[in-house]
């Protein structure tokens, strides 16, 4: 292989690009991306960037040096408009067409948004996003409205607690995080919201955002209204396929690719873009996590590189969330478990390990400030371990 | 040439990956802290120490190359 184009130049790609280089691969690299920035890292955003801990000095994935001694050709904010994946051809939007004979497709995902452009009306995915919202929250507005009560949106809640703002999240399931805590965790964590202030109203939507220019109040389902001048709309990401329409790849929900990260001959894809049967749980999965992001980068760019011999990726997915002064970690799928336990500490404190269960084996395990834990027993899900061993687990 | 780890506790959030990753240099305890084990591992932990460091979400880990 003698160059090799990696489209999607975040979390991913970059880890991909990194793993090419260090698995010896000396040929011409290109790292294409839309944004203008270098790699940046996503998760503090919602965080340390919004409450001002943080200035964005801190966000780089890597050094400028570091960077500059990968020896890429960089096409920042050129974004791939199409691709052949039969050529392998890549064609940017200022007309640049990379041929090349191997491509990583990392381009990640975007918010999914409500109704039209309208000020004062916010989502969170890019740097660019969150100091907007950063200079929204310091501007002192009445009420900060947060609509969808996933992770990020509760992250944008409990910074916006912390700065002292009014907040209001609403989400249309009578019970948040279900899906991917189940029902009674995620009311543990709904518990965490309302005990630090903020005005949760679940099973409710939000039926329309008023205002000419600016956002002046939101319309519920249940015709109630909420005067706010500020918005943030957190309900969830679309994968970055577009680019992708009529390259002759299969799309469903993502990138459609094989065990091994391979989605056609010479092709792989890594990242929240990426969908795939994991074989570990039998399950066809595209997961949102920045560890995935990571480690299915580096089997791609293996994958590429080696051939066949990597092998299949069966990671045991985890992610972390960071809400006013607790750590909440899930590694695992709760997807259809029929077992649950308390390990260790108890809901009271709210410092507690929890474990699920599927057909007598471990599948999941939900840590709040229990890092620790939450390791072993992730350990335990990636040997199969029976459910009745990972009860008598002590750690 | 041997390493050293060094871990930037101020960034360190105790997710415990480095201690999955490379057990034999990292440990999280029961006080949520993280220690080392050993601030300069044997050369054959290197490798698992370097992919600590990429995989650390907040960028706390730094090998610090030892002149003997
Ligand atoms: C605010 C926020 C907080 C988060 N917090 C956490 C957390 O606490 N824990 C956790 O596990 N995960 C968290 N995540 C998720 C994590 O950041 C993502 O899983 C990770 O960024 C995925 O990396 P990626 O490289 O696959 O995709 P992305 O980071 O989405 O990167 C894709 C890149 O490709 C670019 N691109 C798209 N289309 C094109 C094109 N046609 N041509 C060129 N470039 C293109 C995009 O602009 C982008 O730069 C968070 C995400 C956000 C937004
Ligand atoms: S991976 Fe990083 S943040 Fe996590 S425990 Fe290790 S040093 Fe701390």
């Amino acid at each position: 292989m003698k160059s090799i184009a990696v489209v999607g130049a975040s979390l991913a790609g970059l880890r991909a690009v990194e793993t090419l280089r260090s698995e010896g691969f000396d040929g011409d690299l290109h790292l294409v991306g839309d944004e203008v920035h270098r790699p940046y890292d996503r998760p503090p955003l919602s965080k340390q960037i919004l409450s001002g801990d943080w200035d964005v000095e801190r966000i780089w994935l890597t050094a400028e040096e570091k960077f500059d001694e990968l020896d890429l050709k960089t096409n920042l904010g050129d974004a791939a408009v199409s691709f052949d994946a039969a050529t392998l051809a890549v064609t940017l939007a200022s007309g640049l067409v990379l041929d090349v004979d191997g491509v990583v497709i990392a381009t990640g995902a975007r918010t999914r948004t409500i109704g039209e452009p309208l000020g004062g009306v916010y989502t969170l995915r890019t740097l660019d996003d969150a100091q907007a919202i950063r200079a929204a929250f310091q501007a002192g507005p009445s009420r900060v409205v947060v609509i969808g009560a996933g992770f990020i949106g509760a992250e944008v809640a409990a910074s916006a607690r912390g700065l002292g703002l009014d907040v209001t999240m609403i989400e249309m399931a009578e019970s948040p995080f279900e899906r991917s805590l189940g029902a009674e965790m995620g009311a543990v964590l709904a518990e965490v919201h309302r005990d630090h202030g903020v005005d949760l109203r679940l099973g409710v939507g939000c039926a329309a955002i008023v205002g000419e220019e600016h956002v002046e109040s939101i319309r519920l389902t249940d015709g109630s209204m909420i005067e706010t001048d500020l918005v943030i709309v957190g309900i969830g990401v679309i994968p970055n396929v577009e680019w992708l329409e009529g390259s002759g790849l299969n799309i469903e929900n993502g990138v459609v690719c094989d065990a091994t990260s391979l989605a056609a001959p010479g092709v792989v894809a890594a990242g929240d873009v990426a969908e795939w049967p994991n074989g570990h749980f039998g399950e066809t999965m595209r997961v949102e996590h920045w560890d995935n992001a990571i480690t299915q980068a580096v089997h791609a760019a293996k994958r590429l590189l080696h051939g066949e011999s990597v092998g299949p990726y069966e990671p045991v997915p985890w992610f972390w969330s960071d809400q006013y002064d607790r750590k909440i970690q899930l590694a695992g799928r709760t997807t259809g478990f029929d077992s649950f336990e308390i390990v260790n500490g108890d809901i009271e404190s709210r410092k507690f390990a929890a474990i699920y269960g599927r057909n007598g084996t471990i599948v999941a395990v939900l840590g709040f400030n229990r890092p620790r834990h939450v390791m072993r027993y992730r350990q335990l899900i990636d040997a199969k371990t029976s459910w009745a061993d990972a009860l008598a687990a002590e750690f | 040439m041997s390493f050293k780890v060094v871990v930037d506790y101020d960034l360190c959030e105790s997710n415990a990956i480095c201690m999955q990753i490379a057990p034999d240099v990292f440990e999280v305890r029961d006080d949520d802290f993280l220690y080392l084990l050993t601030e300069a591992p044997d050369e054959d932990q290197r490798v698992k120490v370097q992919e600590s460091v990429q995989r650390c979400p907040k960028q706390a880990i730094a090998i610090v190359d030892t002149e003997d």
